[in-house]
């Protein structure tokens, strides 16, 4: 027993190395979440740039800045480098962080491959950043990279495939990480039904992602083929068939959307009942909701398709799966409600993202609602209620949940107080900014202003003009994020922040029964006591 | 006002698209389409003063008022089809398309109600449950028998949506019994309409002025231009009264084809034939567009179709049919350089210029430069073979150009743009070379392939 304990003595000696090196070689959980997290911020902002490009062009009618080429691969990348750049990762970031720390573990399961991941993940998106430089210009197809149009990019597809596959690879050796994380790692008395929420919904969404990157890997690949083999997959002239890539491609990306939403129903049910003051309402019912959401994505995937002439079988078919899905939603949403319901609330800037988060994305449900009708659907397919519609359910969704994040845990990653009068004024410009962007997109769509067109016809002008205002505010209230982060980590306002940080906090997670910040090394013996107040 | 919509949207085909609302709504809707507009177009001072000296009914009304006015009329969507701030779901002109906008009044004002429950509840819990009111917190968390109700009370709902949902979904899928067809191919970036029953077949692209008016730093205002981007050279002529049936294909990548008005769209895709069907009543023009990105123009290939009187679409055809006859004679003229190059220059602008560029210089690593080109300064034969059989991302353009055009443009290309070889070539040769070329039967295998 005394040599267990010295050797353990011995552990805590062990500092991050120093300098550039530390982010470089480092295994530590702590460090390549932090690498995560900074990673995604950096992408968000430059998603975020090329979203303004986007809504700087359609702020009036005419072509003012860019040449509709550039503007489809403005459209193509900002999807791209939001989705796999800046919301995947920084999930992957909190994952890295707070599930050793949720559960009890002194690391992640596999350390070395959680170095080799993130450092896959960033050429991954250097590759893909490239290809704005490249002959013919980066990929204008969308981010669904559809044949046969994908297959007339310039030089830039075969690194746009490429970055695909590490970007996959690399999502694969996380997802493994976490989930040998979760069923090895956990602290006695940890049983599954005791972990976290962020922690169940991120074991579900680990499996998703294993399932479903080697299938867009596969569908790229033939795409590879297609253009420099030989190959016919998807090309009828050849026999083969262009809509059996958007099969392929949205078996992919209907789980992968919900990859995005499922760890942001995580942390809000983890964020939410601190604030209540009260345990979460539902806690099995919310694990039960969330495996059904993950099993319901995997059959609903030609929702995505239900103008590429389908038979009529296959129509309702995809209209009644995809209903289902409103149900373990809506329980989602009634939970949260009645989390809320007779608590002690108070609204510091964590709960008030997570708040914003339930109403703006139960909006972008029922538009999904909307949408799973499929003859109603014939109508807003492809358009800018869909625009609306997605986008209602990752920016105030994903990213606000992921800024409620930030501010939840910033006092214990940095042990510094973040200012709360920032944090409530960069809530307030999100919050509204973000409806004056999207909200008139709803309208402009069911006008009848198709997506992804750099020119509009002059009846869509206002609307658009309006959604461009909205769009440069919220744009540029994300600079005060950026600041309130700086800020904090320097020594924010100076207060000493508890253990706890939040009133309580310790009875709804590990992670607040540490030090802030928590040393480096951290549960190198395992807690005693497990927090059941969240069940 | 939910009451007064549903009762709107029962009354059969013949509605209006107005609400009749009370007098009180009428002021409040008319005023709030007014602060819309002066709230939101910064840029329109005449607008102001429009706002300022144009009060309704003479009464003052306050900001507050005002304010309120737009935000229910945000909230509730009513219909303003023909405002600049359209806000609802088209109704369209046809069965289908109003089946389709109940089925979307329907839904949303299920959601409607169903956010008012939700956010209602949650927004009574933030103010009266606050810590700062001295509200302390109950410690409940579980109850079998209300996670039980809020299952099946939205299973419920869903399946009273699925209903009419699934009535119109048959509806749309019935294509039998149609009185004629018509084939729709779509092309990077233009529309081919082909009538099945008698003949006629032309191609369908952006008009010229709303072409001119949209290259970047045009100079042109898009707001003088008549129906800007939603407006073609040769729209697609319809018969009023008759169904009709569409068949969809694509000549090279996916578009789709959709006007609002006929309550559908349907993808266009290579190898494939796709159906839908319309019935339109009543004469009238209405505008669509291309929804599925389809490369650069995407947004440039628009979709007119006018629908005319039995007998009015008759005299049409027949015109059709007799312009046809004057191509082919055009085509057997002797034709001067001067004659071909003007020709060539307008063929030039409407059909190459979006890839070649205006100047013929293109661009670099997608499409290659007329000025200079091996292939264009090269033998004459060659270049018409490749523009006639086409090339990659080069469509065929054998089939789309008629004689005379596709003469003009050859000639015009090896004459201007910074090129100067010196020869041309007759329509007629163009005539003689695709009577020698077996015609493309490739979309009729693929309908028995799809059938099958």
């Amino acid at each position: 027993m005394s040599a267990v304990v010295a050797e353990h003595d011995e552990h805590h000696d062990h500092g991050p190395e120093k300098g550039l090196l530390r982010w470089i070689i480092t295994t530590n959980h702590k460090d390549i979440g932090t690498l995560y997290l900074v990673f995604s911020l950096v992408m968000f902002f430059v998603g975020g740039a090329m979203a303004l490009i986007i809504r700087a062009e359609l702020f009036e009618p005419g072509l003012q800045f860019v040449e509709p080429q550039f503007f489809n691969s403005m459209t193509t990348m900002h999807a791209l480098i939001m989705v796999f750049g800046a919301v995947m990762p920084a999930f992957v970031g909190l994952a890295n962080w707070m599930i050793p720390l949720m559960i009890g573990a002194p690391d992640m399961a596999l350390p070395r491959m959680n170095n080799m991941s993130f450092w896959m993940l960033v050429a991954g998106a250097l590759l893909l950043a490239s290809t704005l430089f490249m002959e013919g210009g980066a990929p204008a197809s969308g981010w669904t990279l559809y044949p046969p149009l994908v297959l007339q990019t310039g030089s830039a597809l075969p690194f746009a495939i490429f970055s695909v596959h590490l970007l996959g690879i690399s999502s694969i050796m996380g997802s493994i990480n976490i989930i040998a994380t979760i069923f090895n790692m956990r602290a006695p008395g940890m049983t599954l039904m005791k972990m976290p929420l962020f922690v169940w919904t991120w074991l579900i969404t680990g499996f998703l992602l294993i399932a479903i990157m080697p299938v867009f890997a596969g569908a790229v690949t033939m795409l590879l083929t297609d253009r420099f083999f030989g190959t016919s997959f998807f090309d009828a002239a050849g026999g083969g068939d262009p809509v059996l890539y958007q099969h392929i491609f949205w078996f992919f990306g209907h789980p992968e959307v919900y990859v995005m939403i499922l760890p942001t129903f995580g942390v809000a049910s983890t964020i939410i009942p601190v604030f209540a003051r009260k345990p979460l309402f539902g806690y099995s019912s919310m694990v039960y909701a969330t495996a059904s959401i993950a099993f319901l994505s995997f059959i609903v995937w030609s929702h995505h398709m239900f103008t590429v002439g389908m038979p009529v079988a296959g129509e309702l078919y995809f209209m009644y799966a995809t209903m289902l899905i409103a149900i373990p939603t809506g329980v989602k949403v009634f939970n949260w409600t009645a989390t809320m319901w007779k608590g002690a609330l108070t609204f510091e800037t964590p709960m008030l993202f997570s708040i914003a988060f339930v109403v703006l994305f139960t909006i972008g449900g029922f538009t999904g609602l909307m949408m799973s009708v499929a003859p109603s659907d014939f109508q807003y397919h492809d358009t800018y209620f869909i625009v609306a519609h997605f986008h209602y359910t990752l920016v105030p969704a994903s990213i606000f949940i992921l800024m409620a994040a930030g501010y939840y845990w910033l006092p214990k990653w940095t042990g510094h107080m973040y200012d709360e009068r920032i944090g409530k004024l960069h809530f307030w410009l999100s919050v509204i900014s973000v409806n004056v962007l999207f909200f008139p997109q709803h309208f402009l769509g069911l006008a009848g202003m198709p997506r992804r067109i750099p020119d509009y016809a002059v009846q869509f002008a206002d609307w658009n003009m309006v959604s461009s205002i909205g769009a440069f505010i919220f744009g540029f209230s994300q600079l005060l994020f950026l600041y309130v982060v700086i800020k904090t980590i320097k020594g924010g306002t100076g207060e000493k922040v508890s253990d706890e940080v939040w009133e309580d906090a310790a009875k709804h997670g590990l992670e607040w029964t540490l030090p802030s910040p928590p040393p480096y090394h951290t549960f190198t013996t395992p807690p005693a006591v497990i927090p059941t107040e969240h069940i | 006002m939910a009451i007064l919509i549903l009762r709107e949207s029962s009354s059969g085909l013949e509605r209006h698209h107005r609400i009749e609302l009370p007098d009180l709504f009428e002021m409040i809707f008319e005023y709030g389409k007014k602060y819309l507009r002066f709230a939101l177009n910064i840029k329109n001072h005449n607008r102001i003063q429009e706002f300022l000296t144009t009060q309704p009914g003479g009464c003052s009304v306050k900001k507050t008022k005002q304010l309120f006015a737009c935000l229910t009329l945000m909230a509730f969507g009513l219909g303003t089809a023909q405002a600049e701030y359209a806000l609802n779901l088209v109704q369209g002109v046809t069965q289908l398309s109003n089946d389709v906008y109940d089925l979307h009044m329907l839904i949303l004002w299920i959601c409607v109600f169903i956010g008012i429950a939700v956010f209602g509840t949650m927004f009574y819990s933030i103010y009266y449950h606050r810590k700062s009111r001295g509200h302390v917190a109950a410690q409940f968390h579980e109850s079998t028998k209300i996670e039980i109700l809020w299952t099946i009370i939205p299973t419920m709902i869903l399946v009273g949506m699925a209903i009419p949902a699934t009535k119109t979904m048959l509806e749309l899928d019935d294509i039998q019994n149609s009185d004629m067809s018509i084939k729709v191919t779509g092309w990077q970036w233009k529309w081919e309409y082909e009538y099945l029953d008698n003949g006629v077949h032309f191609f369908s692209s952006l008009d010229e002025a709303s072409n001119r008016a949209r290259q970047v730093g045009s100079g042109i205002d898009p707001k003088t231009v008549p129906h800007y981007l939603l407006n073609v050279d040769n729209p697609l002529v319809i018969p009023t009264k008759k169904k009709i049936r569409f068949l969809f294909t694509a000549a090279d990548v996916i578009h789709s084809w959709w006007v609002p008005d006929l309550g559908w769209k349907k993808d266009t895709i290579p190898g494939f034939i796709n159906e839908a069907w319309t019935y339109v009543d009543k004469p009238g023009t209405y505008r669509g567009q291309c929804t599925e990105l389809c490369g650069k123009d995407h947004g440039f290939m628009p979709i007119v179709v006018v629908a005319m009187e039995e007998a009015d679409y008759n005299a049409w055809v027949a015109e059709q049919k007799a312009k046809a006859e004057v191509n082919k004679s055009l085509a057997e003229k002797e034709w001067s350089t001067d004659e071909l190059m003007a020709k060539g220059e307008s063929v030039y602008t409407n059909n190459c210029a979006s890839c070649h560029m205006p100047d013929g210089t293109g661009m670099a690593g997608t499409f290659p430069a007329i000025s200079g080109s091996p292939v264009v300064t090269g033998d004459i034969n060659a270049q018409i073979d490749l523009m006639y059989n086409g090339k990659g991302m080069m469509p065929a353009f054998g089939q789309m150009l008629s004689e005379v055009d596709f003469a003009a443009v050859v000639t015009y290309t090896r004459n201007a743009l910074g090129n100067s070889v010196g020869d041309s070539v007759q329509p007629s040769a163009i005539k003689s070379l695709k009577s020698s070329m077996p015609e493309q039967e490739d979309d009729e295998d693929d309908e028995d392939e799809d059938e099958g």
